[in-house]
Protein backbone atom coordinates (compact mmCIF):
# COMPACT_ATOMS: atom_id res chain seq x y z
CA UNK A 1 0.00 0.00 0.00
CA UNK A 2 1.16 3.53 -0.80
CA UNK A 3 1.90 5.78 2.14
CA UNK A 4 -0.69 8.21 3.44
CA UNK A 5 -1.30 10.31 6.51
CA UNK A 6 -3.92 9.02 8.93
CA UNK A 7 -5.96 11.70 10.68
CA UNK A 8 -8.95 11.19 12.93
CA UNK A 9 -11.71 13.79 12.93
CA UNK A 10 -13.39 14.78 16.18
CA UNK A 11 -16.69 15.90 14.63
CA UNK A 12 -18.21 16.61 11.23
CA UNK A 13 -16.98 20.22 11.15
CA UNK A 14 -13.47 19.08 12.06
CA UNK A 15 -13.66 16.42 9.32
CA UNK A 16 -14.52 18.82 6.49
CA UNK A 17 -11.97 21.31 7.79
CA UNK A 18 -9.19 18.68 7.95
CA UNK A 19 -10.17 17.46 4.50
CA UNK A 20 -9.74 20.90 2.97
CA UNK A 21 -6.32 21.38 4.59
CA UNK A 22 -4.82 18.26 3.01
CA UNK A 23 -4.21 17.75 -0.65
CA UNK A 24 -5.70 14.59 -2.16
CA UNK A 25 -7.48 13.56 0.99
CA UNK A 26 -10.25 11.00 1.35
CA UNK A 27 -12.74 10.37 4.10
CA UNK A 28 -12.34 6.90 5.60
CA UNK A 29 -15.45 5.07 6.80
CA UNK A 30 -15.37 1.30 7.25
CA UNK A 31 -12.68 1.08 4.59
CA UNK A 32 -14.11 -2.09 3.03
CA UNK A 33 -13.85 -0.63 -0.49
CA UNK A 34 -11.39 2.25 -0.06
CA UNK A 35 -8.60 0.21 1.59
CA UNK A 36 -8.92 -2.39 -1.14
CA UNK A 37 -8.72 0.31 -3.84
CA UNK A 38 -5.61 1.75 -2.17
CA UNK A 39 -4.05 -1.74 -2.14
CA UNK A 40 -4.87 -2.01 -5.86
CA UNK A 41 -3.22 1.36 -6.44
CA UNK A 42 -6.45 2.71 -7.93
CA UNK A 43 -7.11 5.24 -5.16
CA UNK A 44 -3.97 7.18 -4.24
CA UNK A 45 -4.88 9.50 -1.36
CA UNK A 46 -2.14 11.35 0.49
CA UNK A 47 -4.27 11.58 3.62
CA UNK A 48 -7.16 9.62 5.09
CA UNK A 49 -9.52 11.50 7.40
CA UNK A 50 -11.07 8.78 9.55
CA UNK A 51 -14.73 9.70 10.07
CA UNK A 52 -15.85 6.25 11.19
CA UNK A 53 -15.97 7.25 14.87
CA UNK A 54 -17.94 10.46 14.39
CA UNK A 55 -21.09 10.69 16.50
CA UNK A 56 -23.32 10.26 13.44
CA UNK A 57 -24.52 6.77 14.30
CA UNK A 58 -28.00 7.52 15.44
CA UNK A 59 -30.99 5.91 13.80
CA UNK A 60 -34.07 7.86 14.85
CA UNK A 61 -37.54 9.05 13.89
CA UNK A 62 -37.67 12.36 12.10
CA UNK A 63 -40.15 15.15 12.91
CA UNK A 64 -42.31 14.25 9.89
CA UNK A 65 -42.59 10.56 10.76
CA UNK A 66 -39.74 9.23 8.65
CA UNK A 67 -36.46 7.77 9.82
CA UNK A 68 -33.00 9.29 9.77
CA UNK A 69 -30.07 6.89 9.61
CA UNK A 70 -26.67 8.25 10.55
CA UNK A 71 -23.80 8.19 8.08
CA UNK A 72 -21.44 6.34 10.44
CA UNK A 73 -23.95 3.72 11.60
CA UNK A 74 -22.79 0.33 10.36
CA UNK A 75 -24.72 -1.46 7.63
CA UNK A 76 -25.42 -4.43 9.93
CA UNK A 77 -26.69 -2.21 12.77
CA UNK A 78 -28.91 -0.38 10.28
CA UNK A 79 -30.40 -3.55 8.80
CA UNK A 80 -31.16 -4.82 12.30
CA UNK A 81 -32.47 -1.61 13.84
CA UNK A 82 -36.10 -2.01 15.02
CA UNK A 83 -37.18 1.24 13.30
CA UNK A 84 -35.77 0.03 9.98
CA UNK A 85 -37.02 -3.55 10.31
CA UNK A 86 -40.50 -2.37 11.17
CA UNK A 87 -40.91 0.57 8.77
CA UNK A 88 -38.56 -0.22 5.89
CA UNK A 89 -38.03 -4.01 5.73
CA UNK A 90 -37.04 -3.42 2.08
CA UNK A 91 -33.95 -1.57 3.28
CA UNK A 92 -33.05 -4.32 5.79
CA UNK A 93 -33.42 -6.95 3.10
CA UNK A 94 -31.33 -5.03 0.56
CA UNK A 95 -28.51 -4.36 3.02
CA UNK A 96 -28.46 -8.03 4.06
CA UNK A 97 -28.29 -9.09 0.41
CA UNK A 98 -24.94 -7.34 0.07
CA UNK A 99 -21.43 -8.51 0.95
CA UNK A 100 -20.82 -10.72 4.01
CA UNK A 101 -21.59 -10.26 7.70
CA UNK A 102 -17.96 -9.25 8.34
CA UNK A 103 -18.12 -6.54 5.70
CA UNK A 104 -21.56 -5.30 6.79
CA UNK A 105 -20.19 -5.05 10.35
CA UNK A 106 -17.45 -2.72 9.08
CA UNK A 107 -19.18 -0.76 6.33
CA UNK A 108 -20.80 2.57 7.18
CA UNK A 109 -23.99 3.85 5.55
CA UNK A 110 -22.21 6.89 4.12
CA UNK A 111 -19.48 4.68 2.72
CA UNK A 112 -22.00 2.33 1.12
CA UNK A 113 -23.28 5.24 -1.00
CA UNK A 114 -19.72 6.05 -2.08
CA UNK A 115 -18.46 2.58 -2.98
CA UNK A 116 -17.08 2.36 -6.48
CA UNK A 117 -17.96 0.08 -9.35
CA UNK A 118 -16.60 -3.47 -9.38
CA UNK A 119 -16.21 -3.40 -13.20
CA UNK A 120 -13.18 -5.63 -13.87
CA UNK A 121 -11.84 -3.08 -16.34
CA UNK A 122 -11.86 -0.41 -13.63
CA UNK A 123 -9.91 -2.70 -11.30
CA UNK A 124 -7.32 -3.83 -13.85
CA UNK A 125 -4.68 -1.15 -14.50
CA UNK A 126 -3.62 -2.98 -17.69
CA UNK A 127 -6.99 -2.04 -19.20
CA UNK A 128 -8.16 1.32 -20.44
CA UNK A 129 -10.82 2.86 -18.19
CA UNK A 130 -12.26 6.37 -18.35
CA UNK A 131 -13.45 6.07 -14.78
CA UNK A 132 -9.98 5.23 -13.48
CA UNK A 133 -8.02 7.37 -15.95
CA UNK A 134 -10.23 9.90 -17.74
CA UNK A 135 -9.71 10.11 -21.46
CA UNK A 136 -8.03 6.73 -21.94
CA UNK A 137 -11.06 4.88 -23.30
CA UNK A 138 -13.26 1.99 -22.15
CA UNK A 139 -12.04 -1.54 -22.78
CA UNK A 140 -15.23 -3.01 -21.31
CA UNK A 141 -17.23 -1.61 -24.21
CA UNK A 142 -15.96 -4.29 -26.56
CA UNK A 143 -14.55 -6.62 -23.93
CA UNK A 144 -16.13 -9.24 -21.69
CA UNK A 145 -19.04 -7.02 -20.74
CA UNK A 146 -21.43 -9.61 -19.32
CA UNK A 147 -21.56 -7.68 -16.01
CA UNK A 148 -21.90 -4.26 -17.64
CA UNK A 149 -24.82 -1.85 -17.85
CA UNK A 150 -27.85 -2.11 -20.14
CA UNK A 151 -29.41 1.24 -19.20
CA UNK A 152 -28.00 4.78 -19.24
CA UNK A 153 -24.53 3.86 -20.48
CA UNK A 154 -22.55 5.52 -23.24
CA UNK A 155 -19.35 4.69 -25.13
CA UNK A 156 -17.31 6.32 -22.37
CA UNK A 157 -18.44 4.01 -19.55
CA UNK A 158 -20.55 0.87 -19.16
CA UNK A 159 -19.87 0.32 -15.44
CA UNK A 160 -22.66 -0.50 -12.98
CA UNK A 161 -23.21 0.76 -9.46
CA UNK A 162 -22.52 -2.11 -7.03
CA UNK A 163 -24.66 -1.25 -3.99
CA UNK A 164 -27.76 -3.16 -2.90
CA UNK A 165 -28.61 -0.73 -0.11
CA UNK A 166 -28.76 2.16 -2.58
CA UNK A 167 -31.33 0.37 -4.75
CA UNK A 168 -33.71 0.22 -1.77
CA UNK A 169 -32.96 3.84 -0.83
CA UNK A 170 -33.75 4.92 -4.41
CA UNK A 171 -37.10 3.11 -4.26
CA UNK A 172 -37.92 4.61 -0.86
CA UNK A 173 -37.38 8.23 -2.04
CA UNK A 174 -34.54 8.82 0.42
CA UNK A 175 -32.62 12.06 0.72
CA UNK A 176 -28.95 12.52 1.62
CA UNK A 177 -27.82 15.21 4.06
CA UNK A 178 -24.28 16.45 3.44
CA UNK A 179 -21.97 19.00 5.02
CA UNK A 180 -19.71 21.09 2.82
CA UNK A 181 -16.17 22.37 3.31
CA UNK A 182 -17.70 25.73 4.30
CA UNK A 183 -19.61 24.01 7.10
CA UNK A 184 -22.99 24.52 5.38
CA UNK A 185 -25.39 21.61 5.05
CA UNK A 186 -27.55 20.72 2.05
CA UNK A 187 -29.97 17.94 1.15
CA UNK A 188 -29.72 15.92 -2.06
CA UNK A 189 -32.62 13.85 -3.45
CA UNK A 190 -31.45 10.24 -3.76
CA UNK A 191 -32.30 10.20 -7.47
CA UNK A 192 -29.87 13.11 -7.93
CA UNK A 193 -27.13 11.73 -5.69
CA UNK A 194 -25.58 9.23 -8.10
CA UNK A 195 -25.15 10.12 -11.76
CA UNK A 196 -24.89 8.66 -15.23
CA UNK A 197 -21.47 8.64 -16.91
CA UNK A 198 -22.14 11.35 -19.54
CA UNK A 199 -18.80 13.03 -20.30
CA UNK A 200 -17.28 12.53 -16.85
CA UNK A 201 -17.53 8.85 -15.86
CA UNK A 202 -14.80 9.44 -13.27
CA UNK A 203 -17.50 11.12 -11.19
CA UNK A 204 -19.81 8.57 -9.54
CA UNK A 205 -22.02 11.12 -7.80
CA UNK A 206 -22.88 14.79 -7.48
CA UNK A 207 -21.06 15.48 -4.20
CA UNK A 208 -18.82 18.53 -4.27
CA UNK A 209 -15.17 18.07 -3.30
CA UNK A 210 -14.87 17.86 0.46
CA UNK A 211 -18.57 17.29 1.16
CA UNK A 212 -19.25 14.78 3.91
CA UNK A 213 -22.39 12.65 4.18
CA UNK A 214 -24.06 13.27 7.55
CA UNK A 215 -27.24 11.21 7.34
CA UNK A 216 -29.75 9.56 5.04
CA UNK A 217 -33.41 10.30 5.58
CA UNK A 218 -36.28 8.13 4.46
CA UNK A 219 -39.75 9.70 4.37
CA UNK A 220 -42.76 8.15 6.02
CA UNK A 221 -44.58 5.76 3.70
CA UNK A 222 -47.08 2.92 3.63
CA UNK A 223 -44.80 0.49 1.83
CA UNK A 224 -43.73 -1.68 4.78
CA UNK A 225 -46.34 -4.40 4.27
CA UNK A 226 -45.76 -4.94 0.56
CA UNK A 227 -42.13 -4.60 -0.38
CA UNK A 228 -39.48 -6.98 -1.65
CA UNK A 229 -35.84 -6.97 -2.66
CA UNK A 230 -34.91 -9.62 -5.20
CA UNK A 231 -31.25 -10.10 -6.02
CA UNK A 232 -30.12 -12.37 -8.83
CA UNK A 233 -26.44 -13.34 -8.84
CA UNK A 234 -23.97 -15.97 -10.04
CA UNK A 235 -24.00 -17.71 -6.64
CA UNK A 236 -26.61 -17.52 -3.92
CA UNK A 237 -24.61 -15.48 -1.43
CA UNK A 238 -21.69 -13.06 -1.23
CA UNK A 239 -21.71 -11.93 -4.85
CA UNK A 240 -22.63 -8.71 -6.62
CA UNK A 241 -25.95 -8.51 -8.42
CA UNK A 242 -26.34 -9.39 -12.06
CA UNK A 243 -29.72 -7.75 -11.65
CA UNK A 244 -31.58 -6.70 -8.53
CA UNK A 245 -35.04 -5.26 -8.03
CA UNK A 246 -36.45 -3.25 -5.13
CA UNK A 247 -40.24 -3.10 -5.15
CA UNK A 248 -42.37 -1.11 -2.73
CA UNK A 249 -46.14 -1.10 -3.06
CA UNK A 250 -49.02 0.55 -1.28
CA UNK A 251 -52.05 -1.68 -1.75
CA UNK A 252 -55.75 -1.01 -1.61
CA UNK A 253 -57.27 -4.47 -1.61
CA UNK A 254 -56.23 -6.05 -4.90
CA UNK A 255 -55.42 -2.71 -6.47
CA UNK A 256 -52.02 -1.06 -6.35
CA UNK A 257 -52.45 2.44 -4.98
CA UNK A 258 -48.88 3.46 -5.72
CA UNK A 259 -45.62 1.71 -6.57
CA UNK A 260 -41.88 2.25 -6.44
CA UNK A 261 -39.42 0.20 -8.46
CA UNK A 262 -35.64 0.54 -8.56
CA UNK A 263 -33.13 -1.68 -10.33
CA UNK A 264 -29.55 -2.57 -9.41
CA UNK A 265 -26.77 -4.05 -11.53
CA UNK A 266 -28.09 -2.49 -14.73
CA UNK A 267 -26.77 1.08 -14.75
CA UNK A 268 -24.15 3.54 -13.53
CA UNK A 269 -26.58 4.48 -10.76
CA UNK A 270 -29.49 2.84 -8.94
CA UNK A 271 -32.17 2.96 -11.66
CA UNK A 272 -35.66 4.20 -10.84
CA UNK A 273 -38.24 2.74 -13.21
CA UNK A 274 -40.66 5.68 -13.22
CA UNK A 275 -42.55 4.60 -16.34
CA UNK A 276 -43.28 1.23 -14.75
CA UNK A 277 -44.40 2.93 -11.55
CA UNK A 278 -46.90 5.08 -13.50
CA UNK A 279 -48.37 1.98 -15.15
CA UNK A 280 -48.78 0.26 -11.80
CA UNK A 281 -50.47 3.17 -10.02
CA UNK A 282 -54.19 2.40 -9.54
CA UNK A 283 -53.86 -0.79 -11.60
CA UNK A 284 -55.04 -4.27 -10.71
CA UNK A 285 -52.29 -6.41 -9.21
CA UNK A 286 -52.16 -9.21 -11.77
CA UNK A 287 -49.62 -10.88 -14.05
CA UNK A 288 -50.63 -8.87 -17.12
CA UNK A 289 -50.05 -5.61 -15.29
CA UNK A 290 -46.71 -6.80 -13.92
CA UNK A 291 -45.56 -7.87 -17.39
CA UNK A 292 -46.50 -4.48 -18.86
CA UNK A 293 -44.64 -2.70 -16.07
CA UNK A 294 -41.54 -4.86 -16.62
CA UNK A 295 -41.54 -4.12 -20.36
CA UNK A 296 -41.88 -0.40 -19.65
CA UNK A 297 -38.98 -0.48 -17.19
CA UNK A 298 -36.62 -1.96 -19.78
CA UNK A 299 -37.94 -0.29 -22.94
CA UNK A 300 -34.84 1.92 -23.30
CA UNK A 301 -32.38 -0.89 -22.50
CA UNK A 302 -29.52 -1.46 -24.95
CA UNK A 303 -27.41 -4.60 -24.77
CA UNK A 304 -23.67 -4.89 -25.33
CA UNK A 305 -22.18 -8.01 -26.90
CA UNK A 306 -22.37 -10.22 -23.81
CA UNK A 307 -25.11 -8.83 -21.58
CA UNK A 308 -28.37 -9.08 -23.54
CA UNK A 309 -29.46 -11.67 -20.95
CA UNK A 310 -29.73 -8.88 -18.38
CA UNK A 311 -32.69 -7.30 -20.15
CA UNK A 312 -34.88 -10.41 -20.03
CA UNK A 313 -33.55 -11.27 -16.56
CA UNK A 314 -34.48 -7.82 -15.25
CA UNK A 315 -38.01 -8.09 -16.69
CA UNK A 316 -38.61 -11.47 -15.09
CA UNK A 317 -37.07 -10.29 -11.82
CA UNK A 318 -39.44 -7.32 -11.77
CA UNK A 319 -42.47 -9.58 -12.29
CA UNK A 320 -41.34 -11.96 -9.57
CA UNK A 321 -40.52 -9.18 -7.10
CA UNK A 322 -43.93 -7.60 -7.71
CA UNK A 323 -45.66 -10.92 -6.99
CA UNK A 324 -43.64 -11.37 -3.81
CA UNK A 325 -44.44 -7.84 -2.67
CA UNK A 326 -48.18 -8.28 -3.31
CA UNK A 327 -48.05 -11.56 -1.36
CA UNK A 328 -46.80 -9.70 1.67
CA UNK A 329 -43.05 -9.51 1.08
CA UNK A 330 -40.96 -10.40 4.09
CA UNK A 331 -42.37 -7.95 6.63
CA UNK B 1 20.87 -4.10 17.95
CA UNK B 2 21.35 -7.53 16.42
CA UNK B 3 22.56 -8.96 19.71
CA UNK B 4 19.15 -8.18 21.23
CA UNK B 5 17.44 -10.89 19.20
CA UNK B 6 16.77 -14.20 20.93
CA UNK B 7 19.61 -16.59 20.34
CA UNK B 8 17.36 -19.21 18.78
CA UNK B 9 16.70 -16.88 15.93
CA UNK B 10 20.26 -15.59 15.69
CA UNK B 11 21.55 -19.18 15.62
CA UNK B 12 19.10 -20.32 13.00
CA UNK B 13 19.94 -17.51 10.63
CA UNK B 14 22.87 -19.27 9.10
CA UNK B 15 22.96 -17.23 5.97
CA UNK B 16 24.69 -13.95 6.69
CA UNK B 17 22.50 -10.91 6.61
CA UNK B 18 22.71 -8.88 3.45
CA UNK B 19 24.15 -5.42 3.78
CA UNK B 20 20.66 -4.01 3.53
CA UNK B 21 19.29 -6.25 6.26
CA UNK B 22 22.20 -5.63 8.60
CA UNK B 23 21.69 -1.91 8.15
CA UNK B 24 17.98 -2.24 8.79
CA UNK B 25 18.40 -4.23 11.97
CA UNK B 26 21.03 -1.91 13.38
CA UNK B 27 19.44 1.42 12.59
CA UNK B 28 16.80 3.18 14.61
CA UNK B 29 15.65 5.11 11.59
CA UNK B 30 14.02 2.51 9.39
CA UNK B 31 12.55 4.87 6.87
CA UNK B 32 14.31 2.99 4.10
CA UNK B 33 12.62 -0.27 4.98
CA UNK B 34 10.28 -0.57 1.99
CA UNK B 35 12.83 0.37 -0.64
CA UNK B 36 15.63 -1.69 0.86
CA UNK B 37 13.49 -4.79 1.09
CA UNK B 38 12.56 -4.43 -2.53
CA UNK B 39 16.20 -3.99 -3.52
CA UNK B 40 17.09 -6.99 -1.41
CA UNK B 41 14.41 -9.14 -3.01
CA UNK B 42 15.36 -7.91 -6.44
CA UNK B 43 18.98 -8.86 -6.08
CA UNK B 44 18.57 -12.28 -4.52
CA UNK B 45 17.30 -15.56 -5.88
CA UNK B 46 14.04 -16.09 -3.98
CA UNK B 47 14.10 -19.88 -3.81
CA UNK B 48 17.48 -20.01 -2.14
CA UNK B 49 16.52 -17.70 0.67
CA UNK B 50 12.88 -18.59 1.29
CA UNK B 51 13.55 -20.38 4.58
CA UNK B 52 15.96 -17.74 5.72
CA UNK B 53 13.44 -15.05 4.92
CA UNK B 54 11.03 -16.48 7.43
CA UNK B 55 13.62 -16.27 10.16
CA UNK B 56 14.64 -12.81 9.14
CA UNK B 57 11.00 -11.73 9.19
CA UNK B 58 10.69 -13.07 12.72
CA UNK B 59 13.68 -10.97 13.63
CA UNK B 60 12.06 -7.91 12.06
CA UNK B 61 8.81 -8.69 13.82
CA UNK B 62 10.52 -8.86 17.19
CA UNK B 63 12.05 -5.50 16.61
CA UNK B 64 8.61 -3.91 16.45
CA UNK B 65 6.95 -6.04 19.09
CA UNK B 66 6.66 -4.42 22.45
CA UNK B 67 4.34 -4.34 25.41
CA UNK B 68 5.48 -0.83 26.26
CA UNK B 69 4.76 2.18 24.08
CA UNK B 70 7.33 2.39 21.35
CA UNK B 71 8.88 5.81 21.13
CA UNK B 72 12.18 5.66 19.32
CA UNK B 73 12.04 3.16 16.50
CA UNK B 74 9.57 4.91 14.24
CA UNK B 75 9.31 3.17 10.91
CA UNK B 76 8.87 6.44 9.02
CA UNK B 77 7.96 10.00 9.83
CA UNK B 78 4.30 8.95 9.46
CA UNK B 79 4.65 6.19 12.08
CA UNK B 80 2.32 6.18 15.03
CA UNK B 81 1.81 4.18 18.20
CA UNK B 82 -1.44 2.26 18.38
CA UNK B 83 -2.73 0.81 21.61
CA UNK B 84 -5.30 -1.93 21.56
CA UNK B 85 -6.45 -4.82 23.73
CA UNK B 86 -5.73 -8.15 22.08
CA UNK B 87 -7.13 -11.27 23.72
CA UNK B 88 -7.37 -9.41 27.01
CA UNK B 89 -3.82 -8.05 27.02
CA UNK B 90 -3.02 -4.43 26.31
CA UNK B 91 -0.68 -4.09 23.37
CA UNK B 92 1.14 -1.14 21.97
CA UNK B 93 2.62 -1.27 18.53
CA UNK B 94 4.50 1.21 16.34
CA UNK B 95 3.07 1.16 12.84
CA UNK B 96 2.77 3.24 9.73
CA UNK B 97 -0.77 4.30 8.80
CA UNK B 98 -0.81 1.97 5.82
CA UNK B 99 -0.32 -1.18 7.93
CA UNK B 100 -3.44 -3.31 8.19
CA UNK B 101 -4.60 -4.86 11.44
CA UNK B 102 -3.84 -8.23 9.84
CA UNK B 103 -0.22 -7.35 9.14
CA UNK B 104 0.18 -5.72 12.55
CA UNK B 105 -1.03 -8.95 14.19
CA UNK B 106 1.04 -11.29 12.08
CA UNK B 107 4.22 -9.39 11.41
CA UNK B 108 4.55 -6.94 14.26
CA UNK B 109 2.98 -8.89 17.11
CA UNK B 110 3.86 -12.40 15.91
CA UNK B 111 0.27 -13.55 16.28
CA UNK B 112 0.16 -15.69 13.18
CA UNK B 113 -3.06 -17.53 14.04
CA UNK B 114 -5.00 -15.02 11.96
CA UNK B 115 -4.42 -15.96 8.33
CA UNK B 116 -3.83 -13.90 5.21
CA UNK B 117 -5.81 -15.41 2.36
CA UNK B 118 -6.77 -13.06 -0.45
CA UNK B 119 -5.87 -9.83 1.43
CA UNK B 120 -8.76 -8.15 -0.43
CA UNK B 121 -11.81 -8.92 1.70
CA UNK B 122 -13.07 -11.79 -0.39
CA UNK B 123 -12.18 -14.94 1.56
CA UNK B 124 -12.66 -14.34 5.30
CA UNK B 125 -9.44 -16.09 6.40
CA UNK B 126 -8.41 -12.94 8.30
CA UNK B 127 -11.65 -12.69 10.33
CA UNK B 128 -11.19 -11.43 13.88
CA UNK B 129 -13.70 -10.22 16.45
CA UNK B 130 -13.51 -6.49 17.25
CA UNK B 131 -15.66 -5.21 20.11
CA UNK B 132 -17.87 -8.28 19.75
CA UNK B 133 -18.35 -8.00 15.97
CA UNK B 134 -16.59 -10.14 13.36
CA UNK B 135 -14.64 -8.04 10.88
CA UNK B 136 -11.96 -8.50 8.25
CA UNK B 137 -8.53 -7.58 9.56
CA UNK B 138 -7.11 -7.28 6.02
CA UNK B 139 -9.36 -4.29 5.27
CA UNK B 140 -8.98 -2.69 8.71
CA UNK B 141 -6.09 -0.32 9.24
CA UNK B 142 -4.27 -1.02 12.49
CA UNK B 143 -4.65 2.71 13.17
CA UNK B 144 -8.44 2.27 13.13
CA UNK B 145 -8.19 -0.31 15.91
CA UNK B 146 -6.87 2.22 18.44
CA UNK B 147 -8.46 1.54 21.82
CA UNK B 148 -10.54 -1.38 20.56
CA UNK B 149 -10.92 -4.86 21.97
CA UNK B 150 -9.72 -7.54 19.58
CA UNK B 151 -10.20 -11.28 19.87
CA UNK B 152 -8.21 -13.54 17.57
CA UNK B 153 -8.21 -17.32 17.28
CA UNK B 154 -5.41 -17.37 19.88
CA UNK B 155 -7.76 -15.79 22.42
CA UNK B 156 -10.78 -18.07 22.15
CA UNK B 157 -9.59 -20.91 24.33
CA UNK B 158 -8.54 -20.70 27.96
CA UNK B 159 -4.98 -21.94 28.26
CA UNK B 160 -4.99 -25.53 27.04
CA UNK B 161 -8.76 -25.71 27.10
CA UNK B 162 -10.23 -25.21 23.65
CA UNK B 163 -13.28 -23.08 22.95
CA UNK B 164 -16.37 -25.27 22.34
CA UNK B 165 -16.36 -24.14 18.71
CA UNK B 166 -12.75 -25.32 18.32
CA UNK B 167 -13.65 -28.66 19.92
CA UNK B 168 -16.61 -29.02 17.63
CA UNK B 169 -14.60 -28.27 14.49
CA UNK B 170 -12.26 -31.10 15.50
CA UNK B 171 -15.13 -33.47 16.31
CA UNK B 172 -16.81 -32.85 12.96
CA UNK B 173 -13.70 -32.57 10.75
CA UNK B 174 -14.62 -28.99 9.97
CA UNK B 175 -11.43 -28.51 7.99
CA UNK B 176 -8.92 -30.24 5.78
CA UNK B 177 -5.87 -28.07 5.17
CA UNK B 178 -6.83 -25.79 8.05
CA UNK B 179 -5.85 -22.49 6.48
CA UNK B 180 -9.31 -20.93 6.55
CA UNK B 181 -10.10 -22.48 9.95
CA UNK B 182 -9.10 -19.62 12.30
CA UNK B 183 -11.32 -17.29 10.27
CA UNK B 184 -14.14 -19.85 10.10
CA UNK B 185 -14.06 -20.39 13.87
CA UNK B 186 -13.93 -16.68 14.75
CA UNK B 187 -16.79 -16.11 12.34
CA UNK B 188 -18.81 -19.01 13.78
CA UNK B 189 -18.34 -17.82 17.37
CA UNK B 190 -19.56 -14.32 16.46
CA UNK B 191 -22.42 -15.78 14.41
CA UNK B 192 -23.95 -17.50 17.42
CA UNK B 193 -23.80 -14.22 19.36
CA UNK B 194 -25.56 -12.45 16.49
CA UNK B 195 -28.29 -15.10 16.56
CA UNK B 196 -28.68 -14.65 20.33
CA UNK B 197 -29.14 -10.91 19.75
CA UNK B 198 -31.97 -11.71 17.31
CA UNK B 199 -30.18 -10.40 14.23
CA UNK B 200 -31.62 -11.35 10.85
CA UNK B 201 -30.05 -12.45 7.58
CA UNK B 202 -30.99 -12.29 3.89
CA UNK B 203 -32.68 -15.71 4.16
CA UNK B 204 -34.72 -14.82 7.25
CA UNK B 205 -38.36 -15.13 6.27
CA UNK B 206 -39.76 -12.49 8.56
CA UNK B 207 -37.86 -9.28 9.01
CA UNK B 208 -40.06 -7.43 11.47
CA UNK B 209 -40.12 -10.31 13.96
CA UNK B 210 -37.29 -11.81 15.98
CA UNK B 211 -35.98 -14.94 14.21
CA UNK B 212 -35.65 -18.23 16.07
CA UNK B 213 -32.45 -18.36 18.14
CA UNK B 214 -31.66 -21.82 16.76
CA UNK B 215 -30.54 -21.25 13.22
CA UNK B 216 -31.52 -23.53 10.35
CA UNK B 217 -28.86 -25.00 8.05
CA UNK B 218 -29.81 -22.40 5.42
CA UNK B 219 -29.38 -19.61 7.93
CA UNK B 220 -25.97 -20.91 8.99
CA UNK B 221 -24.82 -21.24 5.38
CA UNK B 222 -25.94 -17.72 4.48
CA UNK B 223 -24.38 -16.23 7.60
CA UNK B 224 -21.08 -18.05 6.98
CA UNK B 225 -20.87 -17.10 3.29
CA UNK B 226 -18.07 -14.63 3.97
CA UNK B 227 -15.70 -17.48 4.83
CA UNK B 228 -14.47 -19.44 1.85
CA UNK B 229 -13.07 -22.98 2.26
CA UNK B 230 -11.21 -24.21 -0.80
CA UNK B 231 -11.10 -27.75 0.63
CA UNK B 232 -14.90 -27.73 0.65
CA UNK B 233 -15.41 -28.64 4.29
CA UNK B 234 -18.69 -26.70 4.32
CA UNK B 235 -21.07 -29.54 5.36
CA UNK B 236 -18.83 -30.37 8.32
CA UNK B 237 -18.51 -26.72 9.28
CA UNK B 238 -22.31 -26.44 9.38
CA UNK B 239 -22.45 -29.59 11.56
CA UNK B 240 -19.80 -28.18 13.90
CA UNK B 241 -21.68 -24.92 14.34
CA UNK B 242 -24.99 -26.71 14.88
CA UNK B 243 -23.49 -28.82 17.64
CA UNK B 244 -22.30 -25.77 19.54
CA UNK B 245 -25.60 -24.01 18.91
CA UNK B 246 -27.46 -26.96 20.41
CA UNK B 247 -25.17 -26.98 23.42
CA UNK B 248 -23.74 -30.47 22.99
CA UNK B 249 -20.09 -29.49 22.79
CA UNK B 250 -20.40 -27.32 25.85
CA UNK B 251 -21.90 -30.22 27.76
CA UNK B 252 -19.18 -32.56 26.53
CA UNK B 253 -16.28 -30.31 27.49
CA UNK B 254 -17.50 -29.68 31.04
Amino acid sequence: MNEFKYLRASDASDAVSQFSKESKSKFLGGGTNLIDLIKENIEKPSALIDVSRLALREIKKTANGGVSIGATAKNSDTANHPLVRENYPLLSQAILAGASQQIRNMATNGGNLLQRTRCFYFYDPAMRCNKREPGTGCDALEGLNNYSAVLGWNEKCVATHPSDMCVALAALDATVKVKGADGKERTIQFADFHRLPENTPEKDNNLQTGELIIAIEIPKSNFAKNSYYLKVRDRTSYAFALVSVAVALEMNGKTIKQARIALGGVAHKPWRAMDAEKLLANAKADDATFKKAADAALKDAKALEHNAYKIELAKRAIVRALKKAVDGGIA
Amino acid sequence: MCENFPTYIAEEIQEPLTEDEAALLSEDDLSKLGKSRRDFLGKTALAAIAAQLLLHDQAFALKYMSDAPVTNNAVSELAMTVKMTINGAEKSVAIEPNVTLLDALRERLQMTGTKKGCDHGQCGACTVIVDGKRVLSCLTLAAQAEGLNITTIEGLGKGDELHPMQESFITHDGFQCGYCTPGQICSAVALLDEAKRGEISYVSTNISKKPPTKLSDDEIRERMSGNICRCGAYPHIVEAIKEVQNGKAEAKSS
